[in-house]
């Protein structure tokens, strides 16, 4: 067997070896000639030849010896030190391999296997991680020293026995100890991470290593002054605190952790303070850590934890350390509830209304702002969000009636707030609920209140129909309503659909209002009123698919009423979304064809002349899109009727754009966290139907509208999967060379962005069309557009990884080329320039 | 590289922290404005740098950030070790300046011991790394901090020399260490 040359035959010849090992047969005399015999092949070495018609791939074999190789603990007087003379050769490939195959080994090795060999194999790892340029020998290395520490600790010890691990630990302990001292010093990491390694891998060996590191850490971080040094064993240790996790509870006599708790708490709380925001950072990381050991953390310290969060989130000035402020208390508050709602849900109430009395601006890091977004991240507790959320809606009513220059951002913020809450809120039915009744309820009836006092001429509460403010409530309203049960969706949908069918105002919390609201009646004074319709689109669309809508029949032609004659294009494309939103999901059947029907009724002729063609080519794109999703059988007839009016002089631009909206994923409505109807390979369906007709409508189109039909291919292409689109690349590739041409900028940038991806991954085909690639990505390198200059040096880099045969002969006309974008106003595109050029001289030099 | 090879001179020197990425501001997003060439950039460009820090030679005071002065040379590798010439403090922003309205671009690098017998070599890369990256107009010296290697004059003049510098890329094993010090490692 050991002069066996063919992979196929190798394969089988292990399998047989493995088979006679798991069968246990009795090797008796012969378990070194048979260890031989295979071991020869280690490692592997192995190319497969191109055009292989086999398929086997080195790896095959690496995987099948190497499962021969760790099947036995017959072998491992063989094997190990085989695997100590090749971790100890030149060749990375080698040392790799006999890595991971020692951890295999582990798996069932025990004491007695290793006992002989544990000092060269711990200098040799040693070495490695000590030593090596190479990311992933270095944690190969790791992973093999954990193996062994978790072998010896789990090795069975008879009563003579000397335990193993205790030597093994000290050895490690004695050759890393010392560079822990020195934070400055090149070995201090790769030291700490082999101790981490080896801690890791028991709660034996971790109570081991600990006892003996963490006194030392804090002994280092005292001595040390520097941040950056304190940063480095502040680092460490939390890396150490991350192991104790693991364990879990652990019991107090044993823990070295728990002796310490005092000088741990006051070396993190010190890192709170400095000025350093990194070590702020790693202050506050380790500060999560220590708040989820289960009672760790005394009383007071966790009250003056919560200080330090609230200052650190309010006060300091680097967002950073902010924000990984508010996140530690957002995941401390559930194992503290009590502790967070009374100590930081006040304070942040508090100062959210003393900062209002002053004039202070809107700027996105305000004290405002940060006080909204903490109040937000620390809800993670059903408890703290009974509490954040009414202070959330107080200070939205404040904006309001306030009515300044800033309302508006000031509101969107508290929408941004409440959304996160929405959706922390999801996984637990009692908040979610709770949060819905307070929140949908409020916010309508508000909204309700603002396009009342707008139809009455009066100016208060302006800011909160504007379309930014009015947008930041849809995801609000939409994350209320997803995750609700069917009863309680039910519930809830007859009270919302009423309110806007037959303005039945009463479930509102203030329902007493000048005027009644009628959004769907026809009137100039009703204006405001209409554009609420998007709340009504964030609710009903975002509703399970099982939870029935009252009245939904007379809705639909409502909303398609609505979104063929609105002027207001805001409305009128949202009262088309809620309409193709409420489609997606009807039941298919006799309802659904006579709505789809009324709805193609109206739109032909909206979309053959009038004054209304944009707003019926806006419902055409939704609905189509909703039919798409699901596979309707009239989807193609709609696409046709697009595809169509590409050709269009008026619509054609606008129709090529829609094609994105067709494809893209919509933030709000038709996606599957809103319960749409969505199958998993529309858009390869999509393509597969329609980009031949898209092909041949390009080439029979008139010169002035040839670009629409470019612009809706690379939105198509765009979105489809990279595997996908490789291999339908050759028929496409002429088209997509063609639209390099194409004046449009957006044209430009997709098909630009489509062909990036394809150089690096299909080289030979790409190397075909070399000379045309090299001359329109040099052209577009001087676009008067940034972003597409950038694009194209991107390009030009990723032409580099064509086979270098293949651009020889335009490297110098090349590099002559990027020497003027060198040069561009912007640096952004000098970066790109900098980088492609390199590349390119570079390409058949000596050393690349 | 190291690894199986020859031992290091020093195989535990001091580290510094790399400078990270130059963030990117609204402005320089902005189709309209011009961005001149400055210390930064110089120091910038160049390709990715690597996730191992390191060092070795003279202990220098770790800076937390460098000003906004210089990104072309930083992630330059050095020609013995893993390390980028930024890693090893061999290149600051500090010692680079740049007057974009005059066209001119002086580096100033710092061998890490006074008979480093690789600073030519280092200067070398430094040049072509500069020839490559900028404009033509600009005109370059590369030159080494005053009073930081024993034979700082000789090597000087020979970055200065434009023939000496083009004959040596003629030489392919010079051009190859030149080439593997500008590659992005992987």
């Amino acid at each position: 067997m050991d002069g066996e040359k063919d992979p196929r035959n190798l394969l089988v010849a292990f399998q047989i070896v493995r088979d006679l090992i798991a069968k246990n047969y009795a090797l008796g005399p012969f378990v070194e000639e048979l260890f031989e015999v295979t071991s020869c092949y280690f490692p592997i070495d192995f190319t497969p030849p191109p055009n292989d018609p086999h398929g086997i791939q080195r790896e095959d074999l690496i995987l099948s010896l190497r499962a021969v190789l760790a099947s036995t603990t017959q072998f491992a007087e063989f094997l190990l030190p085989l695997l100590i003379e090749k971790l100890d050769s030149d060749l990375q490939s080698a040392k790799l391999d006999s890595l991971q195959t020692l951890t295999a080994c582990c798996a069932i090795y025990g004491q007695k296997e290793l006992q002989e060999f544990l000092p060269s194999l711990w200098s040799s790892l040693r070495r490695e991680v000590f030593q090596t340029a190479s990311e992933k020998v270095e944690a190969e290395c790791l992973a093999a020293l954990h193996a062994l520490s978790a072998c010896l600790s789990r090795s069975v010890l008879s009563s003579d026995t000397e335990d193993l691990l205790d030597s093994f630990l000290s050895n490690i302990l004695q050759d890393c100890r010392h560079h822990l001292c020195e934070p400055d010093m090149k070995l201090v990491w790769p030291s700490a991470k082999l101790l981490q390694a080896a801690a890791g891998a028991s709660l034996r060996a971790y109570h081991c290593v600990t006892h003996n590191v963490l006194p030392l850490l804090l002994e280092q971080y005292t001595k040390h002054p520097q941040s950056s040094q304190r940063r480095t064993i502040l680092e460490m240790l939390l890396g150490f605190l991350e192991l104790q996790q693991k364990w879990g509870h652990v019991e107090e006599d044993e823990s070295a952790l728990l002796s310490l708790q005092g000088p741990v708490c006051s070396v993190v709380f010190s890192a709170l303070t400095d000025p350093s925001v990194q070590l702020q950072l790693v202050g506050i990381r380790a500060l999560t850590v220590l708040g989820s050991l289960q009672g760790f953390l005394s009383p007071s310290d966790l009250e003056l934890v919560v200080d330090h969060l609230i200052r650190l989130a309010l006060c300091e000035e680097d967002s950073q350390s902010s924000e990984a402020a508010m996140e530690a208390a957002g995941s401390l508050a559930p194992i503290y509830p009590k502790v967070f709602s009374g100590r930081m849900v006040p304070r942040l109430e508090e100062e959210l209304q003393s900062e209002w009395e002053e004039e202070s601006s809107g700027e996105p890091h305000s004290p405002r702002q940060r006080c909204l977004q903490a109040l937000a991240a620390v809800s993670t507790h059903p408890s703290i969000v009974r509490e954040t959320v009414p202070v959330l809606l107080q200070h939205l009513r404040k904006v309001q009636k306030e009515s300044k220059a800033r309302s508006r951002q000031d509101m969107v913020s508290v929408c941004q707030s409440l959304h996160r809450v929405a959706l922390q809120c999801q996984q637990d039915e009692e908040s979610c609920w709770y949060f819905h009744q307070t929140v949908v309820p409020c916010l309508l009836a508000m909204a309700v209140q603002a396009a009342m006092q707008e139809s009455t001429h009066l100016l208060l509460g302006k800011a909160l129909l504007e379309e930014e403010v009015l947008a930041a409530m849809v995801p609000v309203i939409s994350a209320a309503t997803t995750h609700l049960s069917p009863e309680l969706a039910a519930q809830s949908v007859s009270h919302v659909v009423p309110l806007f069918l037959d303005g039945e105002v009463s479930f509102l919390p203030q329902n007493s209002f000048p005027c009644s609201f009628q959004p769907f009646e026809d009137g100039e004074c009703l204006e405001a009123q209409r554009r609420l319709v998007a709340l009504l689109m964030a609710f009903v669309c975002s509703l399970p698919r099982n939870v029935a809508i009252p009245q939904q029949e007379r809705l639909l032609r409502e909303l398609l009423a609505l979104s063929c004659s609105c002027n207001c294009p805001f409305t009128a494309t949202t009262a088309a979304k809620c309409f193709a939103g409420l489609v997606n999901k009807h039941p298919a059947g006799q309802q659904l064809d006579e709505i789809l029907q009324l709805a193609v009724n109206r739109m032909e002729p909206g979309l053959a002349q009038g004054p209304c063609r944009t707003q019926a080519l806006t419902l055409l794109l939704w609905v189509t899109k909703a039919l798409v999703l699901r596979y309707h059988p009239l989807s193609s007839r709609l696409t046709d009727k697009l595809l169509g009016l590409l050709g269009d002089a008026e619509l054609g631009a606008a129709t090529a754009d829609g094609f994105f909206l067709l494809m893209a994923e919509s933030p709000d409505v038709l996606h599957k966290g809103c319960h749409a109807d969505v199958r998993i390979m529309f858009r390869q369906r999509f393509f597969t139907d329609n980009v031949p007709k898209l092909v041949q409508g390009f080439h029979g189109a008139g010169p002035d509208v040839k670009a629409n039909y470019l612009k809706a291919l690379s939105h198509v292409l765009n979105h489809l999967p990279k595997p996908v689109l490789v291999t339908e690349l050759p028929t496409l590739l002429p088209l997509l060379l063609e639209a390099l041409s194409c004046s449009d900028r957006v044209v430009q940038l997709s098909t630009l962005s489509c062909l990036q991806p394809l150089l690096l991954e299909a080289p030979q085909i790409m190397s075909l069309h070399v000379n045309t690639l090299v001359t329109k990505f040099l052209s577009l390198t001087s676009s008067p557009t940034m972003a597409v200059r950038i694009a194209a040096l991107r390009c030009a880099h990723a032409l580099t990884s064509l086979p270098t045969t293949v651009l020889l002969p335009y490297k110098a006309r090349v590099i002559r080329a990027l020497a003027k974008p060198l040069d561009d106003k912007k640096r952004l595109v000098r970066k790109e320039a900098v980088a492609a050029r390199g590349e390119w001289f570079l390409l058949g030099s000596p050393g690349r | 590289g190291p690894g199986g090879g020859a031992p290091l001179e020093n195989a535990n020197p001091l580290i510094y922290r790399r400078s990270g990425e130059r963030p990117v501001t609204a402005r320089e997003e902005d189709d309209e404005l011009p961005d001149s060439i400055d210390d930064r950039e110089i120091f910038d460009r160049g390709g990715p740098g690597r996730g191992r820090r390191a060092g070795r030679g003279r202990a220098v005071q770790l800076r937390s950030a460098f000003l906004n002065a210089a990104n072309l040379i930083r992630s330059i590798n050095d020609p013995e070790h893993p390390l980028t010439l930024e890693e090893l403090n061999v290149v600051e922003q500090v010692r680079v300046k740049v007057n974009d309205a005059e066209s001119t671009v002086a580096v100033e690098f710092t061998p890490t011991i006074p008979h480093c017998s690789m600073a030519t070599l280092i200067g070398l890369s430094i040049k072509v790394k500069l020839i490559r990256s900028l404009p033509e107009r600009f005109k370059l010296d590369v030159h080494i901090t005053p009073g930081t290697h024993a034979s700082e004059h000789a090597v000087n003049k020979q970055l200065a020399d434009k023939e000496r510098v083009a004959a040596a890329l003629e030489n392919s094993h010079l051009l190859e260490v030149v080439n593997q010090c500008l590659s992005a490692r992987s």
